[in-house]
């Protein structure tokens, strides 16, 4: 019988920690996508998310229900982004306007050098990095599954890096695991998997592979059933972690018996007498 | 003219951010609301004393549902 109990305990203790701030679930959503703002709000539940990233436009006057209002009833921390930014100056700018609106120094810091794929502009988004971190702000960095680029930002003083698995909302998982490690083993801070999720085995991936939390947008607001995927995201997290911290079986190319030829009956056909002929 | 979120408005120069916000009925106490003009953020504590220049432009964000 397995004992369930220790799992549970486990899991009980394993909170992660990003600039001081404690969370229970390695979780993060994103808020873009969803079509209606119940939709999010039981999505939220359902992925026991505790932080959430928002974006800063254009004020709409006429906008049905308040973004912030749902986010504030759900209870989650929010984690302005600065979605759409080009440039570092813009970035930088974006960040203090999010400070100024949602009253945080909290930061998903996106520099954008590529319209078709999403792809963080490396150069720029450093820049911007290190200008935030001086003016104060805890930065989380969105960034390409590159090890030394992952390291550059962590030393400059991000509170995590957020390396893409593949682009942002194309579902096509984690196109690099091997990079994906090396970050884990590169840097101290938190690591956070950010894009590419496409389903709940991408994120049990990333955890296998030692990341500290999943954030997750597309794979949920877009899925057939958003409360539905959400639940099944934060499960495999939970399960990634868990398979994280319990140890996988190295891969081998051939078979690995898993019961013991030791004891095992003699059931040749005919008597002694006739083998010995 | 002013700029108010990308539209030419009837304010006029000399007029503060807090009647720009009028404008959109966005009252000054608004939660989650940030300004900006001619690309600089203007701090809430601000909105009542800061005076907009002819041809600024000004830019009233606040939370969108985003990645």
């Amino acid at each position: 019988m397995m004992d369930h109990g220790l799992a549970n305990d486990a899991r009980e203790a394993d909170t992660l920690t990003i600039a001081g701030r404690t969370l229970r679930s390695r979780l993060l959503l994103g808020t873009g996508g969803f079509t209606s703002l119940e939709l999010l709000s039981a999505a939220i539940a359902a992925s026991g998310t505790e932080m959430v990233t928002v974006a800063l436009r254009r004020i709409d006057p006429g906008a049905r229900g308040s973004l912030a209002d749902t986010l504030s009833d759900a209870g989650v921390m929010l984690l302005p982004n600065t979605a759409g930014c080009h440039t570092a100056r813009d970035a930088v700018i974006t960040a203090k306007l999010a400070r100024e609106a949602f009253a945080t120094d909290w930061v998903k810091l996106e520099v954008i050098g590529d319209e078709d794929t999403l792809l963080p502009d490396a150069p720029e988004l450093l820049r911007a990095a290190e200008e935030l971190i001086d003016e104060g702000f805890v930065v989380l960095p969105y960034t390409t599954d590159d090890p030394v680029l992952a390291r550059r930002l962590a030393d400059v003083g991000c509170a995590a890096v957020m390396p893409l698995g593949s682009p942002i909302g194309s579902g096509m998982g984690i196109r690099n695991p091997y990079n994906i490690a090396l970050i884990r083993e590169s840097v101290e801070v938190p690591v956070v998997l950010d894009a590419g999720i496409g389903t709940a085995s991408d994120a049990a991936l990333a955890m296998e592979l030692g990341c500290d939390a999943v954030l997750a947008a597309s794979a949920i607001s877009r899925a057939q059933d958003p409360v539905r995927m959400a639940g099944a995201i934060r499960a495999a997290v939970e399960a990634g972690r868990l398979a994280r911290s319990a140890g996988r079986i190295p891969r081998r190319l051939y078979a690995t018996a898993s019961t013991t030829n030791e004891g095992l009956a003699d059931l040749a056909t005919g008597t002694l007498a006739d083998r010995a002929t | 003219m002013i700029r108010l979120n990308g539209k030419d408005c009837e304010l006029q120069a000399g007029a503060s951010v807090t009647a720009a916000l009028a404008r959109l009925q966005v009252p000054a106490d608004a939660r989650g609301v940030a300004v900006a003009v001619d690309g600089e953020v203007v701090p809430r504590a601000h909105w009542d004393t800061f005076l907009l220049a002819e041809d600024a432009r000004v830019e009233v964000l606040s939370a969108m549902q985003g990645g």
